[in-house]
């Protein structure tokens, strides 16, 4: 069991949940967790692909790019996962459920062996 | 081509989310040489094995991406007669005055259907500390971090990819080393063009947003330079996109990461040579996975569709 100060839970029906550290980042401690509940693209909060609404629950983020999160968004709870530490136990929804959806197919096709 | 006219990509200026950052992985993981930092926010950095002042400007900015990528030609002739061409093609073109980064002649400026910018320019300042010329060494200092060699080119996405190509090809001289294409109604989806002996100096790939960037490429040795980037990547917890691994598509070496700021980097060694009767080199979308990864033969989102 990884020592964890904060549970976050994702909504949805491919929602789950994983534990964070204050000092870490949301998106770092699920990747090493082994869980793909929000997709993974630069980690550094430039792309925009891990973006989520925290739908409760204290948090903090670092510099994230403006172009994938306004002002207003992120007064909103928007967020980027890889810029965002927990404060406290944290939902969230993934905004590019998208990704979800296509790594899903990508390894059911790899397991028929295609 | 001989080397005459548009030699090679000389400069690009990437945005950053924090300059400080984005140096210490610059410098102080990559290994280029922080030649100056500016009081408007921007950094110069250099590769060891570059003459020219600098290659890569980071600039403190609100989101990540490419401002601009420099191409630098020959001659000042050659930049005169490159600008009537963009004119007479129809371009909006600018001129950026001397000076606007430090040690950088006048530079010509257009801007591309896919919603990029591009620089020419004929005259750069020189390295107090490039190449030795007499008698040389290998190296005036041994290369650190990364051990990058040099800039080695761009890749970026947009729509319109035929028509920035066409700028390239019709106005620069450019040539289209290698295309990738839907097999079915010939739609290009990517587009390697090269103004050198290099497999490619600048790529496109198709995309549903103008004014992204892909990646920007940094030549190293060899393949052991690769497996040392890579320990490098997992020492320091950089963020890995994929590698390493080999392309079909220009045969390149190479790994792939991102700064700190979400930009995409590549290391990659290798790639054939090309010249002016090589002829075109062609890949169908349903072999994209082999073009991309040649060893994995599978296509990746992230890679696919990461871009700041």
């Amino acid at each position: 069991m990884l020592e964890a100060d904060y549970h976050i839970e994702v909504e949805g029906k491919d929602g789950g949940s994983f534990n964070c550290a204050g000092d870490d980042r949301a998106l770092l401690a699920m990747e090493h967790q082994g869980q793909h509940l929000i997709p993974v693209g630069c980690r550094r909060g430039g792309c925009g692909i891990c973006k989520v609404k925290v739908l409760s629950g204290e948090y903090e983020t670092l510099v994230m790019s403006r172009a994938q999160v306004s002002e207003e968004e992120e007064a909103n709870g928007y967020a980027l996962a890889c810029r965002l530490m927990p404060r406290g136990d944290l939902k969230l929804s993934v905004v590019n459920q998208i990704w979800i959806e296509r790594r899903k197919e990508q390894l059911q096709k790899r397991q028929l062996g295609g | 081509m001989a080397m005459t006219g548009v030699m090679r990509p000389g400069f690009v200026q990437l945005r950053v989310l924090d300059l400080d950052e984005a140096i210490a992985h610059y410098e102080g993981r990559m290994g280029l040489e922080l030649v100056s930092r500016e009081a408007d926010d921007r950094a110069y950095l250099r590769a060891y094995d570059e003459f020219d002042r600098h290659s890569i400007i980071l600039r403190k900015a609100d989101s990540p991406g490419m401002d601009v990528m420099g191409f630098k030609v020959a001659t000042d002739a050659d930049l005169a007669n490159f600008e009537a061409r963009l004119r007479n093609k129809g371009l909006t073109v600018s001129e950026i005055p001397a000076g606007e980064q430090p040690g950088m002649g006048r530079r010509v400026r257009f801007s591309t259907p896919t919603g990029h910018e591009f620089d020419l320019y004929s005259e750069c300042a020189r390295s107090e500390n490039g190449p030795m010329t007499d008698n040389p060494d290998i190296w005036r200092h041994e290369p650190k971090g990364m051990r990058i060699v040099s800039f080695d080119h761009c890749l970026v996405y947009g729509g319109d990819i035929d028509g920035t190509a066409e700028i390239f090809t019709e106005c620069l001289d450019f040539i289209v080393s290698e295309q990738a294409v839907d097999p079915g109604d010939g739609t290009k989806i990517a587009i390697f063009l090269t103004c050198s002996n290099k497999a490619h100096d600048v790529a496109l790939v198709r995309f549903e947003a103008d004014n992204k960037f892909h990646h920007v490429s940094f030549n190293l040795e060899s393949w052991a330079d690769i497996g040392h980037a890579a320990d490098l990547i997992a020492r320091y917890d950089m963020s890995l996109d994929i590698g390493p691994t080999r392309h079909g598509i220009t045969r390149g070496q190479t790994i792939y990461f991102f700064d700190p700021s979400g930009n995409r980097n590549e290391v990659f060694t290798g790639g054939y040579t090309h010249h002016p009767d090589s002829p075109l080199r062609q890949w169908t979308a349903d072999q994209a996975g082999k073009a991309i990864f040649y060893y994995e033969k599978e296509l990746n989102d992230r890679f696919m569709g990461v871009v700041t």
